[in-house]
């Protein structure tokens, strides 16, 4: 008899999500599904607010990167508004960004996906987890803790409130730093890429190495990337272009304003969860395992893909060895936790990069802005992959119209392909264990949606 | 299993954004010293707990001393969940300002779930995901104490790592947690005249300070005619210290909720603005203020606007 396992809730991701796997008579995988069922409704009431007040409401859609959201607002109102931020303006934003790239990717890499691989795959749910970790790996876990704080208090100094940040304001930044504060914040930049670099050659060797066997346990699946590089091709977290890679590597390369005519978003009927695919390829969209169309995925995997380099020595180093081993584009999905890790470097030396510019320690900060009606669109790199802001607001500076594309939108696509694959590899005659469907999790948890 | 169990906790998300869950772990060492005091039970963003295996699976949640629940309840599945926390926590804490007020989800009590629903998803898309199911959503964002008992409310948005540990620490303890009761601008430094601009004006120019300067010297946000939540809205952001908003010298906008549990910021800031002789008719968009509390029928959607 047909038969589904839900697994509810998917856990050690960043937010809410169930898993429906579909039977058929004989016990084989027919579908499989991840569901998230959400109704947050901010396209809606972000309607009728002075735009000025939009960073400090979207930030909500979430806890866990709201920075992405402030600034990817805060750079689409200043368009709304024509309002260009001095050189001080811009170089605080971007720390911030790249500083709340770093506590993420510590978040997502040790506390959340690397008990998987640490512990052993039949360990017990109790057991397999950051308490886990604490008890096996003390200091490991202690030194983790730390590094997070780090990055957290160095927000603090720079942006007063970390969680939900309020400092971005249309035109600019609300306070400038001093040459005092600069200088503190390199010395500790400098702890922070420290670790960055021993967290990389720790995860190699008690990570990384269970990659080729959980791949083969998991099945892969081929699909395109998303991400953002500059004029020369190089990786960037806060400003560039849009580059989308067809799954053989072809790219194209666009304005993130022109995202509608390149993007396009579709909902089915088990998700309230949009969808998005590529518009440009002009395949349309398909999950199939086989060969689907239009599906592409952002994040990190997706970036170090479509990136031509780095522009910081030690991150360029590691992406030459991973490009060395595993191609360009690279499709493995657990890959993603590499790439995250890559990502951190960079994060590391680009944070010491903005705080050695001295324009970021100037007393300007701001722009005044007029209210206006205008249309502007906002793009960064959020952890969970390219974020983009659309708003439209009228003669008041009031916001008419909004659409909003979050990270884990593109993602849905891809994830459920990887869901399905998973789940008819390891799925035999019906048979489940949990140790079998927390693998199936494992599959989600690498996109860090 | 040892004789002396420790007392267990719950921690679940609802209609929420994660940020109470991550303001727990940015805690840091004090974290892990709550981990010494309390066995976690669930915890969706850290711990493999399923409640719910089969598609039609009820709530399967384990018994706890102290339940965290964070956001509000927008649909029939959270609101079947919150009811089983309440069922299985001795008790219950609503973690965050939207479990508390609404929070900011909350700001679409303006419009019908309907409404919501027709507008995040355009005509093109609605023909995939089929028509708005009444009979899955709630008609509004609720709090979760207009749904369920709730023991004890710990607002903020969120609410402060050190509050969070040294609440269920209490609790876990057996004793009455300490909140702050007073509203933020208690533990604001900014120097208040009595006296000030008799208008409020958008913020699309920064407050006049001198960034070399400390907090201490720069002039009261509101009397310098920027709208500034601070007098309607509990404190606790800061700590001891100094609002966090003021840190940034930006204005606070309410995210822990009013100062007293049944307040209304609107009404509230209102009056305050009277007392002080300053035209509120300048405030654009004047139902913002209730931005972080719209449940409890605060907000209500706008017939005219239909």
């Amino acid at each position: 008899m047909p038969q589904v396992i839900s697994i509810q809730p998917v856990t050690r991701i960043e937010g809410q999500a169930r898993i429906d796997i579909h039977l058929d008579d004989a016990g084989q995988v027919a579908d499989a599904r991840l569901a998230i069922d959400a109704l947050r409704g901010f396209e809606q009431f972000v309607i009728g607010r002075p735009a000025e007040e939009i960073p400090r409401i979207v930030s909500r859609i979430c806890g866990i990167c709201p920075w992405m959201h402030h600034l990817a607002a805060a750079k689409a109102i200043d368009c709304c508004f024509a309002a260009t931020p001095p050189p001080a303006g811009q170089l605080l934003r971007e720390l911030c960004h790249v500083l709340a790239h770093i506590h993420d990717k510590i978040l997502h890499f040790f506390f959340l996906a690397a008990p998987d691989f640490i512990f052993e795959p039949n360990s017990d749910y109790s057991v397999r987890n950051l308490m886990g970790l604490v008890q096996r790996q003390p200091e490991l876990a202690a030194e983790v803790v730390r590094m997070r704080q780090l990055g957290l208090a160095m927000l603090e100094r720079i942006a007063g409130k970390a969680t939900h940040p309020v400092a971005a304001v249309v035109g600019g930044f609300a306070k400038p730093m001093t040459e005092q504060e600069r200088q503190g914040l390199l010395a500790d930049g400098r702890v922070l890429l420290d670790f960055a670099c021993r967290a990389l050659d720790a995860a190699k060797k008690q990570v990384f190495v269970r990659f080729a066997e959980e791949e083969t346990a998991l099945g892969a699946i081929r699909t395109g990337f998303l991400g953002t590089v500059d004029d020369q091709g190089n990786l960037r977290f806060y400003q560039g272009r849009l580059r989308l890679m067809r799954p053989g590597g072809d790219t194209i390369d666009f304005a993130p304003s022109d995202y509608d005519r390149y993007l396009a978003e579709r909902t089915e009927p088990w998700s309230t969860a949009k969808m998005v695919y590529a518009r440009a390829w002009n395949e349309g969209f398909s999950l199939d395992l086989e060969a689907p169309r239009g599906v592409y995925r952002v994040n990190t995997l997706a970036r170090i893909n479509v990136c031509d380099r780095i522009a910081t020595p030690l991150a360029q180093a590691e992406l030459e060895a991973f490009r060395a081993r595993f191609g360009r584009p690279a499709q493995g999905a657990l890959l993603a936790h590499w790439a995250r890790l890559i990502e951190l470097v960079y994060a590391c030396e680009r944070v010491l990069e903005l705080l050695a510019d001295q324009r970021i320690a100037e007393p300007l900060v701001r722009t005044p802005a007029e209210p206006r009606a205008g249309r502007g669109c906002g793009q960064v790199e959020a952890p969970r992959g390219t974020l983009i802001h659309d708003f439209t607001t009228d003669d008041n500076g009031c916001i008419v119209r909004a659409n909003l594309i979050v990270g884990t939108t593109h993602n849905i696509a891809p994830m459920n392909m990887s869901v399905h694959r998973a789940a008819s590899t390891l799925i035999d005659g019906g048979r489940v264990d949990a140790a079998l469907l927390n693998r199936i999790e494992m599959a989600v948890r690498a996109y860090d949606p | 299993m040892s004789e002396t169990r420790r007392p267990r906790l719950c921690c679940h998300w609802l209609h929420a954004c994660s940020g109470c869950e991550l303001a727990l772990l940015n805690g840091g060492d004090l974290f892990l010293g709550l981990l010494q005091l309390v066995d976690i039970v669930h915890f969706p963003l850290l711990l493999d707990y399923k409640y719910a295996s089969g598609a039609e699976g009820k709530p399967d949640l384990p018994a706890a001393e102290i339940g965290l629940v964070s956001g509000g309840v927008a649909s029939k599945n959270q609101l079947e969940v919150l009811r089983t926390l309440r069922g299985q926590c001795r008790i219950l804490v609503a973690f965050g300002t939207c479990a508390s007020h609404g929070g900011i989800p909350a700001l679409r009590n303006q419009w019908t779930a309907e409404q919501t629903w027709n507008t995040v998803f355009q005509e093109d898309e609605r023909s995939c995901s089929g028509e708005f199911e009444y009979e899955k959503w709630l008609d509004r964002v609720y709090a979760i104490d207009e749904q369920v008992e709730v023991d004890l409310l710990l607002p903020g948005c969120p609410p402060r790592p050190e509050t969070i540990v040294a609440t269920v620490a209490a609790l876990a303890a057996g004793h009455q947690p300490q909140l702050a009761e007073k509203s933020v601008c208690e533990h604001c430094p900014t120097v208040r005249t009595g006296t000030g601009r008799m208008s409020v004006r958008r913020f699309l120019a920064n407050a006049d300070y001198d960034p070399e300067a400390p907090v201490d010297s720069m002039r009261c946000l509101l009397e310098q005619g920027l709208l500034c939540m601070g007098p309607v809205t509990v404190g606790g952001c800061g700590g001891r210290e100094m609002p966090l908003c003021i840190r940034a010298r930006v204005p606070c906008r309410g995210c822990y909720g009013p100062v007293r549990r049944q307040g209304n910021q609107l009404l509230d800031l209102l009056n305050v603005l009277a007392s002080k002789g300053i035209d509120h008719r300048a405030i654009v968009d004047r139902r913002s203020l209730l931005r972080f509390s719209g449940a409890h029928g605060l907000l209500k959607p706008n017939i005219r606007e239909g």
